[in-house]
């Protein structure tokens, strides 16, 4: 038998943990039912998708300009823009702003992004500490995990789970599973974190190119505490996360939390246009945004995936998901994980590295129904699949790389017998007849599964029966 | 690193996407409702989140804030002595706790406002009744931090300010034409978490409560 391959061997374990299975249910039956309740008439969340669809189209459509007028804006508000082709410069930008300070720490709001240029790591190696400080995003990090879901980091782990962890942890501190007050210890801690740090990071979630805007949505208020309190404020973001207008902004953050949180708003909408200026008592002296690339320009250039940057990062299409729910997010071994994180890393990465997410589908479609910028996940999932293993229509990196002698010779047969009936026929005859003779063990298939058998009369002898003419 | 810049922009350049046109996108949403209905939609929205709700008219305001200082026992309060409201309350010190003005820039007393600070008293420019919103907008006078690091914030709003949707705000205050702020924020409940187990928790890293006074 073929060896596993990293992916299946996460996704054989986690299928396998039922207590991980349980907290993934739970939570997402919770979030499914939640969110369709924020939506009352149907109509009207239509016309919402639609909505922010064109917003964010928009933006793509002009994205060259805005990201000009952008960085134009912006820098006349005093923010210092630097920008990233891939995750290594991103790092070295923001290390340059930390050295610049003599910083040997930092505290993080949330950010996918950073997650994406794998900051922590590359900050640790060098003697930085990088502190999380959303409630999730913190208990991960004790545990030296990653984000399992991208808005919920910790949706992994019920609260005995965190109990213990706090308590290995912060050994001092009473045990209990109380939630408010698991929560206090938090607050405790990362006060003192966020007293003391001299830089903040962020992600951004809507970059606004006609007021040089940087708009963060958050519950908790670490993420202005960590662009208000330390000196100096980085935010790191995407090239995608432009906008036109301030009055594009209302519209998607509506969407943008219903769709994530089942929340209409969420507890904190932080909009950020400027450093300390003259006379002002806080906030940072200097704010900077670095803006990333990794692969997105590329991306970009094909009609159909570019669809991919319309992604405002809800997380809608994950908690719909069937095969998320069952695998949970740390088996796709990846930064976003999920349908988008199934359509994104493969374009991101290569498709030799996560091109087998996309088989990890059942196009049901629920993720492109739910999508708030209407992005076509299932059809997108489709062309990856397609690009796997064919050349003739890509700019994927490593398209074609996932292709098989044998499975392509199948198809190629198939393909050829089904354009000629007699063959056909033939073929399905003769399988009906020698049913018999099918092994019951076919592969991976029915490693874990019964075969099917095969009918006694193929589907053309009965319909023939019926006296329903294949003509 | 303008060759990073180059690139990018560039390599953008060479693609021209489909331009859409979808009058969709300039739809405004708001909505027909007169003042009792926003007013009652803000209030529900904001209770639903756990924020306290005090009525009050533009007489007796003053008063049911020291009201709320003496029940949640404040021991004291930033309040601004430039605004016209924080000037009220600096007439009657004797029925509140120690006022406190954030008249020097957060290094200077940084661990007093951390560790010894119970509440923050701000103003607003408004409200939104569809989400159950408070407008800010930090000034020198009342800065980012009064209504985040304190326990308690505490926001005075009056009900003429009470739009029904953020797009209605952005337009009808003219943010674009006004110029941003350093900062602008909008406020909607006391600092929360659900984070474990999808459990509700107050009080994570901002204020644990947040009380609106709301001027009729």
């Amino acid at each position: 038998m073929a060896k596993l391959s990293d992916f299946r061997v996460r996704v054989e374990d986690a299928l396998a943990n039922e207590e991980v299975r349980g907290n993934f249910r739970k939570a997402m039956d919770g979030l499914m039912s939640r969110r369709l309740d924020q939506f009352p008439d149907e109509a009207e969340l239509e016309r919402l998708r639609t909505q922010a669809m064109a917003i964010r189209s928009n933006s793509l459509d002009n994205l060259p300009d805005l990201l000009e007028k952008l960085e134009t804006n912006l820098t006349k508000n005093g923010i210092q823009v630097h920008w990233a082709e891939t995750v290594e410069e991103a790092n070295q930008h923001v290390l340059a702003i930390m050295n610049k300070h003599n910083a040997k720490s930092m505290i993080k709001g949330k950010s996918m992004v950073s997650e994406e240029m794998g900051l922590n790591h590359f900050m640790e190696e060098l003697g930085i500490e990088c502190l999380e400080s959303d409630l999730g995003e913190f208990i991960i990090q004790l545990d030296g995990e990653m984000p399992s879901h991208i808005i919920m980091p910790a949706i992994h782990k019920n609260k005995r789970q965190i109990a213990k962890l706090f308590q290995e942890k912060f050994p001092d501190i009473p045990y209990t599973e109380d939630v408010d007050e698991l929560t206090q210890t938090a607050r405790k801690i990362l006060r003192e974190k966020f007293f003391n740090a001299p830089v903040g990071l962020s992600g951004v979630n809507f970059a606004v190119a006609e007021t040089g805007t940087l708009c963060l949505v958050e519950n908790e208020g670490n993420g202005r505490m960590s662009t208000t309190v330390p000196p100096v404020h980085i935010a790191v973001t995407g090239i995608e996360k432009v906008v036109e207008k301030l009055s594009d902004v209302p519209p998607l953050m509506s969407i943008l939390t219903r769709s994530a949180t089942a929340q209409p708003i969420t507890t904190y909408v932080n909009m950020i246009s400027s450093p300390r200026k003259e006379g002002e008592m806080d906030g940072p002296k200097e704010v900077h945004l670095v803006l990333l690339d990794n692969g997105r320009s590329n991306i970009y250039s094909d009609p159909e995936l570019l669809a991919t940057l319309r992604c405002i990062r809800c997380g809608a299409c994950i908690n719909h998901c069937p095969v998320y729910v069952r695998v949970g997010g740390h088996s796709y071994g990846t930064v976003y994980p999920g349908p988008i994180g199934t359509v994104l890393e493969p374009q991101k990465d290569g498709l030799k590295a996560h091109g087998e997410l996309a088989q990890a589908s059942s196009l049901c479609g629920a993720c492109g129904e739910v999508c708030p910028v209407r992005i076509p996940l299932p059809s997108l999932i489709n062309r990856l699949r397609y690009e796997g293993v064919r050349q003739d229509q890509s700019s994927t990196k490593d398209s074609g790389s996932r292709r098989k002698t044998a499975e392509a010779l199948t198809w190629k047969g198939w393909s050829f017998a089904a354009q000629h009936p007699l063959i056909y026929n033939t073929g399905a005859s003769a399988a009906a007849s020698f049913r018999k003779l099918m092994p019951s063990k076919m592969g991976a298939w029915t490693r874990v599964r019964t075969a099917p058998p095969i009918a006694a009369k193929t589907l053309h002898q009965q319909l023939k029966a019926k006296g329903i003419d294949n003509e | 690193m303008s060759k990073a810049r180059n690139n990018i922009i560039n390599r953008l350049r060479t693609t021209k996407p489909e331009p859409c046109h979808f009058s969709e996108r300039d739809h405004l949403s708001r909505f027909n409702w007169d003042k009792e209905e926003r007013i009652n939609r803000f209030v529900e929205r904001m209770v639903a989140v756990r924020a306290e709700i005090i009525h009050a008219s533009k007489d007796d305001w003053a008063e049911k804030i020291a009201e709320i200082c003496q029940e949640k026992r404040l021991k004291n309060m930033l309040v601004s002595p430039e605004t016209a409201q924080g000037k009220v309350l600096y007439n009657m010190v004797d029925q509140l706790p120690d006022l406190q003005s954030y008249d020097h820039e957060i290094e200077d007393w940084k661990s007093e406002m951390f560790n010894q600070t119970d509440a923050g008293f701000t103003t607003t420019l408004g409200g939104i009744a569809e989400t159950g919103s408070l407008i800010l907008w930090p000034t020198k006078h009342e800065p980012r931090l009064m209504s985040l690091v304190p326990p308690v914030h505490i926001a005075l709003l009056d009900t003429n300010q009470l739009y029904t949707t953020f797009s209605e705000v952005v337009k009808e205050q003219g943010w674009v034409d006004k110029g941003m702020p350093t900062n602008a924020l909008l406020v909607s409940g006391p600092s929360k978490s659900a984070d474990i187990e999808q459990t509700l928790a107050y009080g994570v890293h901002g204020p644990k409560e947040l009380v609106v006074v709301l001027i009729s």
